[in-house]
């Protein structure tokens, strides 16, 4: 795995290449990896998916579902990719699911909880490797304990996510040395601390002394911490980490939050925020097109005006009924107001959805509770979200980045 | 896409006849519609809008599905879109339910029904006209008697698909398709069991839809020539052979039964798969139905499929033998 910088102002515009088992992989920087739920991209099949513009390079698949799995996997022999049927990707694979909720309270000095479909798992480091071992991932997290996240985490436990974060990376770099079938595969240090500044500096620090491929910011999950401290202490992390190897972050999505760890020196996202789009039934149709093109200002503005309309409500039932996790990045297809809505669900977007169907048809489809919707959302979303991605790099590379802030933090602010 | 013409349904003639059996009323043909022609027997996958439940129109296409089913009410409230083949379903007529409602022993259009039908409401949904319920109508009917007489393009069989008995039921079929005419389609509704396709097929039918495979697809059940496979059961968590090693479809292509057991849990993508598997296992089924009726070897091509499917559970069932019995094809 190389990384490469092209050294742009703003944020480290660059790409990875070399990954996979064939060193063919990429993955261009900042990017974001494809969320899947057991290695497909939820609700799509592989012919779908690849109707998707801008699916990136590396597949990001959760540790739980495959740790249940452990046994067949380990029957099978030949690796997880290939058992999924997606023999030449490149896969990452994470310590938890961001859309399962971890329950708190559960990690122990030798062991992490894991959950998955059929409850908690109980694991060891050892057991880890195990089960690394049959997946063979070309990317892994290390396992770790991130347990900081509910906002009550003290100093004191602060102080035991990094001591037995650090413990686990030490133990699991000598069994991977042991471990032919992982020696193709990168180890990601997990970089704990919860919101404790001296923490998070030791936790950077001594994760930074071990040979680690890149390193994952871990704890910033969730809503708990505050946003100066979040932003100060991811600043603060990356400052003390390499140039050379790149730096993950779990459990931030939204569109507004990933320019500032852009700015902040983070390279990689995760993409289950445009899936929990496509589970509340909404379509992202924020703008990210802030080029002075007559034509794409005009796209721009029915974005923004649709964005707009979220809050004007006609009908005063319909502002009880907006689910509360929406974003003022989206619209919610299922109210009333679309049902005659003959236009695309996004102008000027070309993804299959929008190319295709109207936004009637998806506000039928979700009503009536078809299969089909979750399917045209998803590629919908998927599209957008690694479009914005593009856009971001985009920006890195004219100096635009400060106008695609204004532009996105402008619609942050939309009300519904 | 432009909605169905109003008025009057035009004379020329859907079916052109290809081949028929030697032995049994099994046709093989082409359905020409405004948009394209449909070999037949075909097999139409129930769909609004022309998808089936979580397929994309571009990937009903690609499985060799040139019509479905399709409600015109929901395409009222929708417009331009859709793949060439697919709106050949939309431009076909059939007939329309006979105003004058035939009455139960009454009609000569129920003379010489077996006695003993259920009477109970059927609903009909046609393509032309939305959702219809026929109140009073006793048991199975044809749309047809005073029908046969007029100028459509085309005749529907309806009220056979409520799991009525099987001896009822295949007698029924074979009394409607005598009594239509042999040059214009005849559409059995409902029905779409593999070894009733083969039966229906035997006896003169032209046309089926049903939600069976897609529906099945969507508890997680796969369909193949000896029969199917619940892939939600533990047997299948290490079983890393493809679903059928001899479907071409994408899924079977790319993916384990142990695979798809364990995406079955987690994503909704496991039940699009088993979706597109099961209609393409349809799609093929209906070809090698026609091929073989093309080939003049339709009865070998009947004994080999219930050989296939019954082999090893005792044979055939009873109905399945009397009906082919009775339009010439006798299993071992």
């Amino acid at each position: 795995m190389r990384l490469k910088l092209l050294g742009a102002g703003g944020g480290r515009l660059g790409s990875l290449a070399g990954l996979g088992r064939g060193g063919a992989g990429a993955l261009a920087l900042p990017g974001c990896l494809l969320y899947t739920r057991t290695g497909a991209a939820p609700h799509l099949s592989h012919d779908t998916l690849r109707e998707v513009r801008g699916v990136p390079g590396v597949a990001h698949i959760a540790l739980p579902a495959l740790a249940e799995i452990h046994d067949v996997l380990e029957e099978y022999k030949e690796g997880a990719a290939k058992f999924m049927g997606m023999p030449d990707a490149v896969i990452y694979c994470s310590l938890h699911d961001p859309v399962t909720p971890c329950p708190s309270g559960y990690n122990t000095n030798k062991t992490v909880s894991l959950w998955g479909s059929s409850g908690r798992m109980e694991v060891t480091a050892s057991k880890f490797m195990d089960i690394q071992r049959a997946i063979q991932p070309d990317w892994f997290q290390c396992i770790c304990d991130g347990d900081t996240i509910s906002g009550e985490a003290g100093r004191k436990r602060a102080k035991k996510s990094v001591d037995r974060s650090l413990s686990f990376l030490d133990i699991c770099l000598q069994l991977q040395e042991k471990s032919p079938e992982l020696q193709g595969s990168v180890m990601f240090g997990a970089i704990e601390g919860g919101d404790v500044l001296e923490e998070r500096l030791r936790s950077a620090r001594e994760t930074a002394k071990r040979p680690v491929g890149g390193f994952l910011l871990d704890g910033f999950q969730g809503s708990a911490m505050a946003k100066e401290t979040k932003l100060k202490l991811i600043a603060s992390v990356t400052a003390e980490l390499p140039e050379d190897k790149p730096r993950i972050i779990h459990g931030v999505g939204k569109p507004d939050e990933v320019l500032e760890c852009i700015e902040r020196g983070v390279d990689i996202f995760e993409s289950f925020f445009p899936f929990q789009v496509t589970e509340r039934g909404c379509a992202l149709v924020f703008s990210y097109n802030c080029h002075p093109d007559p034509e794409a200002t005009v796209l721009t503005q029915n974005g923004i005006q649709d964005l707009e309309k979220n809050g004007v409500r006609e009908d005063q039932e319909e502002v009880s009924k907006a689910d509360p996790e929406m974003t003022p990045f989206e619209i919610s297809l299922k109210d009333k107001k679309y049902h005659d809505d003959f236009g695309p669900v996004l102008e000027g977007c070309s993804c299959y959805c929008c190319q295709r169907h109207t936004r009637a048809y998806v506000h039928h489809l979700l009503v009536t509770n078809e299969l089909l919707a979750g399917v045209l959302l998803m590629m919908h979303n998927l599209q957008h979200y690694f479009g914005f991605f593009g856009a971001v790099r985009d920006a890195l590379r004219d100096s635009k980045l400060e106008q695609l802030k204004e532009l996105v933090f402008r619609q942050a602010l939309q009300r519904h | 896409m432009a909605a169905p013409a109003a008025g009057p349904v035009p004379p020329v003639p859907v079916l052109r006849i290809v081949a028929e059996c030697g032995r049994s009323r099994a046709r093989a043909g082409e359905l020409r519609l405004p948009h394209g022609s449909v070999p037949c027997p075909v097999f139409m996958p129930v769909g609004t809008r022309g998808t089936a439940k979580g397929l994309t129109a571009a990937q009903l296409a690609a499985l060799g599905c040139r019509i479905c089913l399709g409600n015109t009410f929901h395409l009222g409230t929708r417009p331009v879109s859709g793949t060439g083949g697919l709106r050949g379903a939309l431009g076909l007529t059939l007939s329309r339910p006979c105003p004058e409602l035939p009455n139960p022993g009454g009609d000569r259009s129920c003379r010489g029904f077996p006695a003993g039908f259920r009477r109970s409401p059927r609903r009909y949904r046609g393509v032309t006209g939305g959702s219809r319920s026929v109140p009073g109508l006793g048991g199975p009917q044809i749309w047809g008697g005073a029908m046969t007489q007029r100028d459509v393009p085309g005749f529907a069989i309806g009220g056979l698909s409520g799991g009525e008995a099987k001896a009822q039921f295949w007698r029924t079929v074979k009394l409607s398709t005598e009594q239509l005419p042999r040059d214009k389609p005849r559409y059995l509704m409902g029905v779409g069991y593999a070894t009733d396709l083969v039966v229906c097929v035997a006896l003169g039918c032209d046309m089926f839809d049903c939600v069976f495979p897609t529906r099945t697809a969507r508890f997680g059940s796969a369909l193949v020539p000896w029969g199917s496979l619940q892939l939600k059961n533990q047997q299948f968590a290490k079983d890393f052979r493809p679903i059928d090693a001899d479907c071409g479809c994408p899924t079977c292509q790319r993916y384990s039964r142990a695979y798809l057991h364990a995406l079955l849990r987690s994503n909704t993508a496991a039940l699009h798969l088993l979706t597109l598997h099961n209609i393409a296992y349809q799609m093929k089924l209906m070809g090698s139905i026609r091929d073989s009726i093309v080939q003049q070897r339709f009865p070998e091509f009947v004994r080999e499929f219930m050989d296939t499917m019954y082999g090893g559970r005792g044979g055939p069932p009873a109905w399945a033998r009397e009906a082919l019995e009775s339009v010439g094809i006798t299993l071992a």
